[in-house]
């Protein structure tokens, strides 16, 4: 099959002032497609592209050349090696990423996301799936409802896609038969139904022959509904449906060019806003009026959803980054615990009780997940029992941040839900990769019926009363390094010194308060996470606090770090080496994980990370016990400040 | 209710200055890498709106090989003056040494100029954050790349293990060293641009637009004589010719097309009725197959 090249329209040629015109307001579709290499995907967007006049004389050229040497479709042209982009790719004849595409037609214009069909499938299709307005799930005509389909429009439907195409592809080769697209078309009705879709738009087509895309099939008379482009061009926008909910602005920015300028950027998510509009900044919950939405082309009167504006208040309120301005009388809850569902997307397993970022809107929060109730299958929907969340699953959670943030349901019906208030990422505090997606379901009744209490008699107060500044000193290193050793000297002197102090120990501390943890990754971090809770209260107290726990990972030294007042947190790196260690073995607990009698033990089976920076470091092959307990009280004495 | 469609631009320009935004609220030290083409034009007046009425708050960065088209470097400075912003401009110190220029040295002169000139002066200056003016309808490989494009402490581009982009949630998080490339209008199609320009009265390089120029042909690409360095071969003879260009970059790399299209209407008429694809009159994407630039922009190439 030979193609013609592309043929512009004659009204450019013509009245190109016209034509202009005409195409100058369009609107804009994102959608996604849905389906494996063998559904023919790659050949429905390749001849989406082509029907819609986007290739050129020279890539169609070395379309066919391509075609020839590397194609699936012997002499013919293979659309799929229009959109397949990377090296690597075009060897292997598989897409491994996100690739999106673009092309346009008189009414819209459409930008695709192409994701790949194998094992990184869940990843990809959450991502590509996250910005699209509707969802072409392709289905093989020989075939029908398998496995995938599901996969697919369950994943489209958790992301909250409103408009699913059930694109019944290769028609052609069933002959056209009117009988097998009833039959699949009835088959999925059910399957949608069982899993929320409520409704779908089913088009039977031939990608390869190009029936059904642009133009009605001459071989399928017996199909009236809408052809592909067609209906693409008329579909209902999301940014159109997000114009009636209540106004929400994710404030991205303080414009402060002079001290007679404080205007709050960013695109509003959804809603209208006129100036005079009476507003509410969430989470402080302060409110004043809309004074006037500035760009750099004059005041608007008005502004819309999926516009980028600047806005000024009438009073002198308290608004940054991360704030939400809000419809004054009808603005989004604020809470810190929630629960929500979660799609894994790093290779690295969640680690219930690490702390993450989590970003949402503008804001980026410190935030916990904690063990899944359930993971859900994709291919079943069946829920599983799991302790964790690996590359590809998608589970359901509690996520406690560290402080209340405006939020919105991700999904729903009425008027009360958004994917820019309800969608975050989670980010890894040491990697800094994004390792997770997730969607809000609902904030946890206790989150928002817990308030802190004001105590009159403050820490400092505690503080001054003790002639002190309170510190944490957290001793760190392998079993057996030499950590309580060194702890109980430096508590010793400081004891001596008149100082207020307190030490925690870990093998004490779990025959009491942590007696119910073990030794996998989420109970030492749990172990951590109550450690750091207790200290601090007790430096709330004005005490100086000494820990010697393993702590082998730097993210919850960080996480206990961060719960103090900067520069509370001493880390103090016992560094002995693992042989050193090893050899002294004092409570003969190497030769046990050696023999394999201890799971989970760190150094052996278990990882331990190094401090990086830490505040003080003793290297015990050098310094003995007594020497270390003196450095360190020195330096800790160096930096007090004379209290009172 | 009443709901306003927004338009395709309108949706494109909220995104590209959302876009603006996040890295200047999340980025230490951000810097926009200019190279005076129509898409660095889009690209600089779309800063200029998302931080309307302050200037943009970070400077121009212009990675020069001495061998731009005379015209750019004209509004080149002009544009930086009238946006109120500091331009930066770095030549490669061993490129200059050298004498590396595109006559002489081919594949060696992109390298040295533009890849490794570019990776010295974001060093140089320790940015963070450089925005650049790529679009993903340019290329197969560029399709695929993220908005936020994470890169190594030595600048390379790891296609296989890149982040995940979701919603309008960009990931700005990074170690000391590492830096993004940020692509604003990553979602603009040529036309897109060209419309752009036009709804917003852009100032463009007039290169854009045909007159009359000196020219000669040389293995099928019409190369404009634009200053003395030109280096005629015995016999040949500059021919003017009425010309404009579809992209532009070194004025000896760049193949111009004949035209008499003046006007932005005229320019956007002859695109549309063309049959070739944009970056045709470009050497650079030529080399090593189809491969070209993702090979490039491995090694550090924007």
């Amino acid at each position: 099959m030979s193609a013609p090249s592309y043929r512009p329209d004659d009204l450019i040629a013509q009245d190109i002032e016209t034509y202009l015109a005409l195409h100058q307001n369009k609107t804009l579709l994102r959608f996604i497609t849905c389906g494996s290499v063998d559904d023919g995907k790659s050949t429905l967007i390749g001849r989406l592209l082509y029907d819609s006049k986007q290739i050129f004389e020279d890539q169609l050229a070395a379309l066919e050349s391509d075609s020839k040497r590397v194609g699936t479709q012997g002499q013919n042209i293979d659309f799929a090696l229009l959109v397949d982009g990377l090296a690597a790719e075009r060897e292997q004849g598989i897409t491994i990423d996100v690739a999106y595409r673009f092309f346009a037609t008189e009414k819209r214009k459409f930008i695709v996301a192409d994701t790949p069909g194998h094992e990184q499938y869940t990843r990809n299709m959450v991502t590509g799936a996250s910005t699209a307005d509707l969802a072409v799930i392709l289905i093989d005509a020989r075939k029908g409802v398998l496995t995938q389909t599901r996969r697919h429009s369950y994943l489209a439907h958790l992301i909250g896609i409103r408009h699913i195409v059930l694109a019944v592809n290769k028609m052609d080769l069933v002959g056209y038969d009117r009988a097998v697209f009833d039959a699949i078309v009835a088959d999925y009705a059910a399957f949608a139904k069982s899993i929320g879709i409520e409704a779908f738009v089913p088009i039977p087509i031939s990608g390869l022959a190009g029936d059904n895309i642009a133009a009605r099939s001459a071989s399928m008379d017996w199909y009236d509904g809408p052809v592909l482009i067609d209906h693409l061009e008329t579909v209902e926008l999301d940014v159109t449906a997000d114009q009636a909910r209540p106004f929400r602005m994710p404030v991205q920015w303080v414009n402060r060019p002079n001290l007679d300028f404080r205007g709050f950027a960013g695109l509003i998510a959804s809603g209208t806003l006129k100036p005079g509009d009476a507003v509410r900044v969430l989470p402080s919950g302060r409110t004043s009026t809309v004074a006037r939405i500035v760009t750099m082309g004059g005041d608007l009167p008005e502004a819309v959803a999926g516009q980028s504006v600047t806005i000024t208040l009438a009073d002198e309120i308290d608004c940054s980054r991360g704030d939400v301005i809000a419809a004054a009388d009808d603005p989004p809850q604020v809470a810190d615990q929630f629960q929500a569902t979660i799609v894994w997307m790093d290779q690295e397993e969640l680690l219930p009780g690490r702390a993450y970022w989590l970003k949402t809107g503008t804001s980026t929060v410190s935030a916990t997940v904690q063990q899944p109730r359930h993971a859900i299958c994709v291919n079943t929907m069946a829920e599983l029992s799991v302790k964790t969340l690996g590359l590809n699953d998608i589970g359901v959670a509690e996520v406690y941040t560290d402080r209340g943030i405006p939020f919105e349901p991700y999904a729903g019906d009425g008027a009360h839900h958004s994917k820019d208030l309800g969608g975050f990422i989670l980010i890894d505090k040491i990697t800094n990769r994004t390792v997770a997606a997730g969607m809000i379901a609902f904030a946890l009744r206790r989150s928002q019926n817990v308030h802190w209490q004001a105590i009159e008699i403050s820490r400092e107060a505690h503080a001054a009363q003790k002639h002190q500044q309170p510190r944490l000193l957290w001793f760190t290193g392998l079993s057996g390094s030499g950590k309580s050793t060194v702890a109980n000297l430096v508590e010793k002197k400081l004891h001596a010194l008149g100082k207020h102090s307190f030490l925690l120990d870990g093998d004490n501390i779990r025959h009491g308060l942590n007696k119910d943890l073990g030794f996998t990754d989420a109970d030492r971090i749990e172990n951590i996470r109550r450690v750091g809770e207790v200290a601090k209260l007790m430096t709330d107290a004005g005490l100086i606090v000494l820990t010697a726990f393993i702590s082998p990972f730097r993210a919850e030294r960080e996480m206990v770090r961060r719960m103090l007042p900067e520069g509370e947190f001493f880390e103090i790196f016992i560094d002995t080496p693992l042989e050193v260690a090893e050899a002294r073995d004092v409570k003969g607990l190497y030769k046990k994980a050696r023999a394999g009698q201890l799971a989970n033990f760190t150094g052996i089976s278990s990882p331990y990370e190094a401090p990086l920076n830490p505040e003080i470091r003793i290297d015990t092959t050098r310094t003995a016990p007594e020497e270390a307990a003196e450095q360190i009280v020195e330096a800790i004495m160096g930096v007090w400040s004379p209290v009172l | 209710m009443n709901t306003r469609a927004l338009t395709h631009l309108q949706r494109l320009e909220a995104e590209s200055i959302h876009i603006l935004r996040e890295v200047v609220a999340e980025a230490e030290k951000p810097v926009m890498l200019y190279s005076v083409g129509k898409d660095s034009a889009v690209m600089l007046h779309l800063a200029k709106k998302a931080f309307y009425p302050a200037p943009p708050p970070f400077p121009l960065l212009h990675v020069d090989t001495t061998w731009k088209f005379r015209a750019m470097y004209a509004l080149r400075d002009k544009a930086a003056h009238d946006a109120g912003m500091d331009l930066l401009v770095h030549h490669n110190p061993e490129a200059m040494e050298r004498g590396i220029n595109p006559f002489d040295h081919g594949a060696l002169h992109t390298d040295m100029w533009k890849t490794e000139g570019l990776k010295q002066a974001l060093d140089k200056y320790g940015f963070d954050a450089a925005f650049g003016g790529a679009r993903r309808d340019e290329e197969k490989s560029r399709a695929k790349e993220r908005v936020f494009s994470f890169r190594s402490a030595n600048h390379r581009w790891d296609p296989k293990n890149q982040r995940p982009e979701l919603w309008r949630l960009y990931n700005a998080h990074k170690a000391r060293g590492e830096s993004m490339r940020v692509f604003p209008i990553s979602n603009w199609t040529e036309l897109d641009i060209w419309q752009y320009i036009m709804a917003e009265g852009i100032e463009i390089v007039p290169l854009y637009f045909a007159a009359p120029r000196p020219t000669v042909e040389r293995d099928g690409l019409i190369l404009m004589v634009d200053d003395d360095r030109f280096p005629l071969k015995p016999g040949e003879v500059p021919v003017e010719r009425s010309v404009r260009f579809r992209t532009l970059g070194c004025y000896p790399l760049t193949g111009a097309v004949e035209s008499e299209a003046a006007t932005l209407a005229e320019v956007v008429q002859e695109m549309l009725l063309t049959t070739t694809s944009e970056r045709q009159g470009r050497a650079i994407d030529k080399d090593a197959g189809g491969a070209g630039m993702e090979k490039k922009k491995q090694e550090g190439y924007f």
